[in-house]
């Protein structure tokens, strides 16, 4: 063992009935993304800078819900959150009700990098994004077709439901072939699983972790969910690289993320002891995946949730690319 | 038997020694009043979530604290103030972020908690969140003191945002306004039936950038409560971030046996840097806990069995 790893997610909780054709559109960008990283870390790029890459990525593909295809807020806007951790020094950087960033995670590495603070939000972070020089756009860039599609739908789904647990009836576009599954309070055939993220460790065995996302699909605006909070949805010790996705609010709850390294740390579990650990015993009801890897060079996926796009590879030539379990 | 009890702090930093009586004792008075209206709630059978948001409010409202009026100001001279709530039991959780006018934030973090499937609500739309549900506001110019206005002034000059803690020997001129490092005000609470909270409200830092949010609403660094205890933290707040302060104390009862003192001790001592941060806990078995690595914290403490503390500098 040892050696570089690195491993990449799309979001958990998935449509089963989602088409063939989406399922292959989203294996080939995890496969693209794994693949930039593969390249990047044979060059002996730095963990953080590799985290950093592969999720502009995602970010610039509008295929998952970050960057360009991110979810729309109630009011049919973009607001992205991200953060990223360096786990050598501990060092962290996030942001949130980013609007115009073209990359919200480079942001969130500047304000890690350059300013003071470890987490900027809304104006403050644009001004900040607007002295830095970082790409800036449009809020209309973000906003896909699909997504306004989804919005719609979702608002209908909303205005039958009173009480989220139970399964929707007569929802226009809630097909007969709707199952019953529910992520955050949607109907799985609406909901946008939430976030991309990259973990990696490199051939010095430095961890580094990364999430970014558009959040819940019809959102309140300002809602802030686990993304950008630091032990929730992102985490990165010496020991280990974290990104979740998933249920938000259970995720930060459940301060999934430390508690991968935590039970690594004060229990001495082994990375895939403890992914299996907090997955099994740390979500109560809630629904969440993660993608995680270790300072020895391992890459372990885990999830409670109906599929989770993810992909993982390992300097000895392991490569996997999946959705469901 | 186990009893209930109760901790609160109004901010860990470099608290000189010399503070001057009109500074310390005000603030002192105000730790003292608080914890008589914790402890009363408790003894009158109020569940520690209503404890715990009580006691912050009153913080809040207390002019010579870091939270609610008496928020440090940002760069641009405005108030941004951000408070976290936690339950132990359920774990149910909610905060809130860049506040302008809600008079008091902990209580607008708790209706987060109760009235949205969200946990965290921030800047406009929290302000517009709290209108809905009829929250008091005020304009934003009652929050802001002439301490703090003084504050500011004073970092600007000195060209550096002004931290919980300073260099151990502070320039001459900062000396007066030493007491300026009032990080935070934070409550946590456990009654006889192990029920726990823990509730954490600021201004944040002098100086900070506008939309710069640090531990205090982000569940696990400033605030955390599980069913083994309960943590609000204070002090630096990017570090209490890095170190998940609050979650830790909990993770190392639950992973490591630790016991509340010990964990505690141990995340003041190994998690954060020397001089950065402090915290009150509490645990189900109704023990209580203080420790910091600061110069001083602002703090208060109650035990069923009697046993009460007000202070400011270590004990020795």
């Amino acid at each position: 063992m040892g050696g570089w790893a690195i491993a990449v997610h799309g979001g958990a909780g998935i449509d089963p009935n989602l088409p063939a054709e989406r399922q292959e559109e989203a294996k080939q960008l995890l496969t693209r993304c794994l693949n930039l990283g593969i390249v990047a870390l044979r060059s002996n790029v730095s963990a953080i800078d590799v985290v950093e890459l592969v999720i502009r990525e995602l970010e610039t593909d509008p295929l998952f819900n970050s960057g360009r295809g991110s979810a729309l807020t109630e009011k049919g806007t973009v607001e992205m959150e991200a953060s990223i951790m360096d786990g050598t020094k501990r060092r962290c950087g996030a942001v949130s009700g980013i609007t115009t960033v073209k990359n919200p995670i480079s942001l969130a590495r500047l304000v890690m990098d350059k300013s003071p603070h470890s987490y900027l939000a809304f104006s403050g972070a644009e001004d900040f994004a607007r002295k830095q020089g970082v790409e800036i756009v449009d809020n209309d860039y973000f906003v896909t077709d699909d997504n306004v599609g989804m919005l719609k739908l979702a608002k209908e789904a909303n205005s039958i439901l009173f009480d989220y647990r139970i399964p929707p009836m007569g929802c226009a576009g809630a097909a007969a072939t709707d199952s019953p599954i529910q992520m955050n309070g949607l109907p799985i055939s609406i909901y946008a699983p939430e976030t991309v993220g990259c973990v990696v460790v490199d051939g010095e065995g430095r961890c580094a972790a990364g999430t970014s996302t558009g959040g819940l699909m019809n959102k309140m605006m300002g809602r802030i969910g686990d993304s950008p909070l630091i032990g929730a949805g992102t985490y990165a010790s010496e020991l280990c690289g974290v990104s979740c996705t998933g249920e938000g609010e259970a995720i930060i709850r459940a301060t999934l993320a430390r508690d991968v390294s935590a039970v690594m740390e004060y229990k001495g579990l082994n990375l895939q002891e403890a992914v299996d650990y907090v997955i099994k015993h740390r979500l109560d009801e809630g629904f969440a995946g993660l993608i995680a890897v270790s300072n020895k060079g391992e890459v372990v996926c885990g999830f409670n949730s109906n599929g989770m796009f993810r992909g993982c590879a390992t300097e000895d030539g392991f490569m996997e690319v999946a959705i469901w379990e | 038997m186990v009893g209930w009890a109760i901790a609160l702090h109004g901010g860990a930093g470099d608290i000189p020694i010399d503070l001057p009586d009109e500074r310390r004792i005000p603030r002192e008075t105000a730790l003292r009043h608080c914890l008589d209206l914790g402890v009363s709630a408790l003894k009158s059978g109020e569940p520690p979530l209503d404890v715990a948001e009580l006691v912050v409010r009153e913080l809040e409202n207390h002019p010579d604290f870091n939270a609610g009026k008496g928020s440090v100001l940002t760069t641009q001279g405005t108030v941004e103030m951000e408070a976290s709530i936690m339950e132990g039991k359920t774990k149910r959780c909610g905060a809130v972020s860049g506040l302008t006018t809600v008079v008091n934030p902990i209580s607008l973090a708790r209706l987060v908690m109760e009235k949205t499937p969200h946990i965290y609500l921030a800047f406009d739309a929290a302000e517009a969140f709290a209108r809905a549900h009829g929250v008091e506001t005020v304009d934003s110019s009652h929050f802001i003191t002439p301490e703090n206005i003084a504050r500011l002034k004073q970092a600007k000059e000195f060209n550096r945002v002004q931290l919980d803690y300073t260099a151990p020997t502070p320039p001459k001129e900062l000396e007066n306004c030493g007491d300026s490092q009032i990080g935070t005000v934070g409550c946590v609470a456990v009654d006889s039936a192990g029920n726990l909270a823990s509730a954490t409200s600021t201004g944040g830092y002098v100086n900070k950038m506008v939309g710069r949010i640090g531990d205090t609403p982000v569940i696990g660094a400033g605030t955390y409560a599980n069913h083994l205890c309960a943590v609000s933290a204070t002090g630096k707040g990017e570090e209490i971030i890095r170190g998940t302060v609050a979650r830790d104390v909990a993770a190392l009862m639950e992973y490591k046996g630790l016991s509340l003192t010990e964990a505690a001790a141990y995340v003041v001592d190994q998690s954060v840097p020397r001089g950065s941060c402090g915290l009150v806990a509490v645990s189900a078995r109704g023990e209580v806990t203080m420790p910091f690595n600061t110069t001083g914290m602002f703090r208060a403490c109650a035990t069923e069995d009697g046993y009460s503390e007000m202070a400011i500098w270590p004990n020795n």
